[in-house]
């Protein structure tokens, strides 16, 4: 549980930025590429992952505050929610309630899409984060009750 | 089309190669063999969302499963495959050959509409959506709400597993409840 290699240590440091800055590139891009919300999140998720079988549970659990984890799981729904809620005050459920969509094929267009891509990201993101580590540290404290 | 057959052909053998190996780790490799093939098909049909999707799904699940099997001592199995297992999988395997054939051939074009529906989001999506993605521009306008669906359900598996995993708040069997007052 001490984490792997320093080889391995060493190459983590330089590639799991770069994993993290391509899911988010994924999340905010989702409305004009092929990708989205739900594909961005998961590549958060495994820059995460990345990092935590790369230096070890334990350092892991010290550098990566639990509540950080729930309050993004919490927050991604809820966002996604109130966009929908919002749109009621226009007439429906899930309204594009931004009058001018802006500019097509640019960064800054189609509305609500990036928002919900946004939150939807930040949702799946934290939430696969969440299983793995539940998975992981439910084994590491088996282990201790053996000792 | 040939590539098509082909890459069932791999996704097929994988999965009978998953099923008759004894080591846990080999399985779950095969699984993710499989997984691999569904995304180089969704990519050889037109799908890039779902081809990404189901890549980076199938990562996380390989890491998960690899991170279950190693380590729990359930490394092998022991059971000795029967006969009937041999004769179910050549008449499922037939089965799903002749299916999945007579699915291939009925596959629209690309680009050719089925349903008013589709005609409708193919025609109006950049109108009325303004993004230039037409898949993101379903599934999160025209059909956002199902979209919320999926994610009450993730929101629920989490919580779930979170449940089941934890640590504290588990009493034994015939511990009692602490009296608060």
């Amino acid at each position: 549980m001490n984490g792997m290699s320093l080889i391995v240590k060493r190459v983590t440091r330089y590639t799991v930025g770069l994993i993290l800055l391509y899911g988010i590139y994924i999340v905010f891009h989702g409305h004009l590429t092929p990708g989205g919300g739900f594909a961005g999140g998961v590549i958060i998720a495994l820059s995460f992952i990345h990092l935590v079988l790369a230096f070890g549970i334990r350092s892991a659990k010290k550098s990566i505050p639990k509540r950080l984890i729930s309050i993004g799981e919490s927050l991604g729904g809820l966002l996604f929610l109130c966009i929908g809620l919002i749109g009621l005050t226009g007439g429906f459920f899930f309204l594009n309630f931004f009058a001018k969509k802006g500019e097509p094929f640019t960064l800054l267009s189609a509305g609500t899409i990036p928002l919900c891509n946004i939150a939807i990201g930040l949702k799946v993101g934290t939430g696969l984060f969440a299983i793995f580590m539940a998975l992981a540290v439910f084994k590491l404290t088996k282990e201790e009750d053996k000792q | 089309m040939l590539e098509l057959y082909l890459v069932m052909a791999f996704m097929l053998i994988g999965a009978v190669v998953a099923v008759g190996l004894r080591g846990l780790l080999s399985s779950v490799i095969a699984v993710g063999a499989i997984g691999l093939g569904l995304c180089v098909m969704f990519l050889l049909l037109k799908a890039p969302d779902l081809a990404i999707t189901q890549l980076v799904v199938e990562i996380l699940m390989l890491i998960i499963l690899i991170r279950a099997t190693i380590g729990r001592g359930v490394s092998r199995i022991k059971d000795r495959s029967s006969v009937w297992v041999f004769i179910s999988f050549f008449i499922f395997s037939a089965a799903f050959i002749l299916a999945a054939s007579m699915a291939i051939k009925e596959l629209p074009m690309f680009g050719q509409e089925l349903m008013k529906v589709s005609k409708f989001y193919v025609d109006n999506a950049l109108l009325k959506t303004g993004a230039a993605n037409i898949v993101t521009s379903i599934i999160l306008d025209f059909r956002a709400y199902d979209t919320l669906g999926e994610t009450t359900v993730l929101f629920t598996s989490v919580i779930g597993v979170l449940a089941l995993m934890r640590r504290k708040g588990r009493k034994k069997i015939n511990e009692r409840d602490e009296p608060d007052s």
